[in-house]
């Protein structure tokens, strides 16, 4: 799990069914994503990919693969 | 096309985009009021259409737009985009557009540009929108059309809908002449070209991709042609990832070629989701949001409705002077008018609380409310997004359950729609003070808490608690193959559009008027005769007894009577008006029904009150007057006293003890006695299975639930 404001590139899916709607909303492996909020109750999350801010639950979240960039902060 | 016939030339055109691309502000500036709103055939999703005429070369052309559900790809996930997939891709469909124009929201290319690739791959005329070209220019973002138009082979126009800058120019290239892209977007011919050449045969004239889409569809569908495609090494997922993949590496290249960098996140919208998605601001804030909106639908919206309904007894009235005496005329007065005016009064809180709920959506705060509610809705098989209808409930089930439409999931749809007549609305108010203040005394405990006030929170907590352990049960019971998600787009924050706002307004409550109207009207007709009329000479004789004394009120207010006796006509005309609706059918039912309800503490003059507020709950308090012979239904505190001094006829007990008194509130706070959700219901659902299992459950519930208080507290 990353931290508010963390880095990391999307490598693979888990879950074959969600990865269909992940993909179309432009989350495809090699794009970067930034965690942007956590929601009051920690769940769901929103993600900052390609531009815009995406919502999703942490269950939804579990089923993408990343790698962590070292961010210099 | 019939068009050459014709003087007209006529046009058949689609608007597809993603949510919140502006598909629905451009829609509106196409087409402005010559729109209409209907179901597709079948299913309860919106199909808006609208015309609009555009010269072209000195000939007229009539423009036919449809404007599809927003959808992210046409690979259907939800009923919404089934059926924008459904129009696109099936030739043989009677929407099947002329042209599609893809409308793309220009700050959000590289997603917008997903869905125009399948659309172009359709091989059919398109034009793509760049819409809110200005937002963008203004974040410095700037975007090549022409090199677009170019790359894609399709024409490309940047515009604002918002601000009605390009829409002429828009016009005039949906009128030009039909042209196919000028090539396709991708190659998928290398991806799946096996299972395209086979479908391609068995359907001919399928472009590649449309025979892509019929293929998964016919697999989906366990065609015969399954086996075969099995063979051909075809899997649904696994084309549709590939498939996917390809086109994110060409978008890639688009945007490279097109655009420059693309901007942050606006930081007016940073700044505001810090406060509105705080960990404790937030939900203060919503709290304070909803407050004023539950206050103006409970106390604004209660002035228009009182000059609805005065303006409605007036016209009764007035009607029932003018026309000739005879039951045609008691038909069109307490029958149809009266049904009307039960229409017609929902519509300021309609329109109230649909103004609040376009606001929210428009401005892109809804989507934050879905956000911090939804683990606390999830736990009940709720949604996020369930939050307002259920909040709006406590106003009235009808606007609420009809702002159940932004859950894009058909499981946690259904189950707000269910649960949300058990929120106490505006229409219980009545009978619970009525009830309270008949059964619990006006005292104070405590110094500050008023016992009154305390047991109409409790019943107000009561429906909510009871309305999330239904959605509970109801999670468990309800089986779906479509998974729940929460995977959704947080726009940017937006001034709301005013006319969109009025649009909304406008269709819902265009919407409630028409559908809910017939079912109530046609209800409130059954329910008068039922009141109105009964069998045998015993009706009759009460019937004659109440004109006769009617006509000696009139001789007595020509001649000028003192007011006393006026009074004592009046006192005998309602006794008389009481005995009539004894020996009226419905009069008859509730002696019928007597034995069913006895457990619950009820006699047979509070089952007329439970039959005739079957149409709506507040009608109990009429009922009331009526039977105890009050007279002036506005009058409540006479009937409460009347009432106080009932004795039970067989025990002689007072009737309304406080034992009957919970029983009849909880009764009242759980049982579906309200036409107009039903007839909601039955239209948003589109069907009379989910109001019927709502009328049973609801009344098992209600029936359950009073008699457990009743036999608890006698």
């Amino acid at each position: 799990m990353l931290a508010p404001g963390e880095r990391a590139v999307i490598e693979s899916f888990t879950d074959k069914a969600l990865s269909l709607k992940l993909l179309e909303m432009g989350c495809s492996p090699g794009e970067e994503v930034m965690l942007e909020k956590v929601a009051p109750l920690g769940d769901p999350i929103a993600i900052n990919i390609s531009g815009y801010v995406l919502s999703l639950r942490r269950s939804e979240a579990a089923t993408v693969r990343i790698r962590r960039i070292n961010s210099v902060a | 096309m019939p068009a050459a016939a014709a003087s007209v030339l006529t046009r058949r055109i689609a608007l597809v985009g993603n949510p919140n691309s502006g598909k629905s502000t451009l829609f509106n500036a196409l087409t402005g009021l010559h729109q209409k709103t209907g179901n597709f055939p079948g299913v309860t999703v919106d199909k808006k259409h609208g015309n609009f005429r555009v010269k072209y070369q000195g000939q007229l052309v009539e423009v036919t737009c449809i404007d599809l559900p927003g959808t992210y790809s046409l690979y259907p996930k939800s009923l919404d985009e089934r059926v924008a997939c459904e129009v696109l891709t099936n030739t043989e469909n009677p929407d099947f557009p002329d042209l599609t124009v893809i409308v793309a929201d220009a700050t959000n290319l590289k997603r917008s540009l997903y869905l125009a690739g399948q659309v172009i791959d359709l091989g059919r005329p398109c034009v793509l929108v760049l819409n809110m070209i200005d937002e963008a220019a203004r974040s410095g973002l700037h975007i090549d059309a022409a090199r677009l138009s170019n790359r894609l082979g399709i024409p490309v126009l940047a515009l604002s809908a918002r601000e009605k800058t390009g829409i002429d120019e828009l016009r005039q290239a949906i009128v030009a002449p039909l042209m196919p892209p000028a090539y396709l977007f991708s190659d998928l011919a290398s991806v799946v070209p096996d299972v395209v050449k086979l479908v391609q045969k068995e359907f001919p004239g399928l472009t590649h991709y449309q025979a892509l889409h019929k293929a998964h569809l016919l697999y989906s569908e366990a065609h015969p042609l399954q086996a075969i495609m099995d063979a051909a090494g075809f899997s649904p997922s696994a084309a549709q990832a590939e498939e996917s993949l390809h086109r994110h590496g060409i978008i890639g290249q688009h945007i490279a070629a097109c655009t420059g960098s693309q901007p942050a996140r606006p930081p007016f919208t940073r700044k505001l989701d810090k406060i509105l998605t705080h960990r404790i601001g937030g939900y203060v804030i919503f709290l304070l949001l909803l407050f004023v909106m539950f206050q103006s639908i409970f106390y604004l919206a209660e002035y228009p409705m009182t000059w609805i309904e005065e303006g409605f007894a007036a016209l009764r009235g007035w009607c029932s002077d003018v026309l000739p005496a005879g039951w045609l005329t008691d038909l069109f007065t307490e029958g149809i008018l009266a049904g009307l005016s039960g229409v017609v009064v929902f519509v300021p809180q309609i329109a109230l609380l649909f103004f609040f709920i376009a606001m929210l959506e428009d401005s892109g705060y809804m989507a934050r409310v879905s956000f911090i509610m939804d683990k606390l809705m999830r736990r009940f098989g709720l949604h996020g997004r369930s939050v307002i209808p259920l909040i709006s409930g406590m106003a009235c089930a009808v606007p609420a359950i009809m702002s159940t439409r932004t859950i894009s999931s058909w499981k946690e749809r259904i189950i707000t729609i269910m649960v949300t007549p058990l929120m106490s609305c505006s229409a219980r108010l009545p009978v619970y003070t009525l009830l309270i203040a008949l059964i619990i005394p006006d005292e104070t405990v405590g110094g500050i808490f008023h016992l009154q006030a305390l047991t109409l929170m409790a019943l107000y907590l009561l429906g909510f608690f009871m309305a999330l352990a239904a959605a509970w049960v109801m999670n468990l019971l309800i089986k779906t193959r479509e998974r729940s998600w929460f995977i959704m787009e947080m726009p940017v924050y937006r001034m709301p559009k005013w006319s969109n706002v009025l649009y909304a307004i406008y269709e819902k409550v265009r919407v409630f008027v028409i559908d809910a109207g017939k079912v109530i009207l046609i209800v409130s007709v059954v329910l008068w005769f039922l009141a109105s009329y009964g069998y045998g000479d015993t009706f009759a004789k009460a019937r004659e007894q109440e004109a006769a004394i009617a006509a000696q009120i009139t001789a007595a207010e020509a001649a000028a009577a003192t007011p006393d006796q006026l009074n004592t006509l009046y006192q005998a005309k309602a006794a008389a008006a009481s005995h009539k609706l004894e020996e009226s059918f419905a009069g008859q039912l509730g002696k019928f029904i007597e034995p069913v309800i006895r457990p619950l503490g009820y006699d047979w003059k509070i089952g007329i009150s439970l039959i005739t507020s079957l149409a709506a709950r507040e009608v109990f308090v009429g009922t009331m007057a009526t039977i105890y012979g009050a007279g002036d239904e506005e009058n409540v505190e006479p009937i409460r006293e009347i009432m106080r001094k009932e004795r039970d006829q067989l025990t002689g007990k007072p009737v309304y003890s406080t034992a009957t008194g919970f029983s009849l509130l909880i009764f009242y706070a759980f049982a579906l006695q309200c036409i107009s959700t039903i007839a909601v219901v039955k239209r948003e659902t589109n069907s009379w299975l989910w109001p019927g299992i709502q009328f049973v459950f609801m009344g098992v519930l209600a029936y359950a639930a009073s008699w457990l208080a009743y036999v608890l507290l006698s």
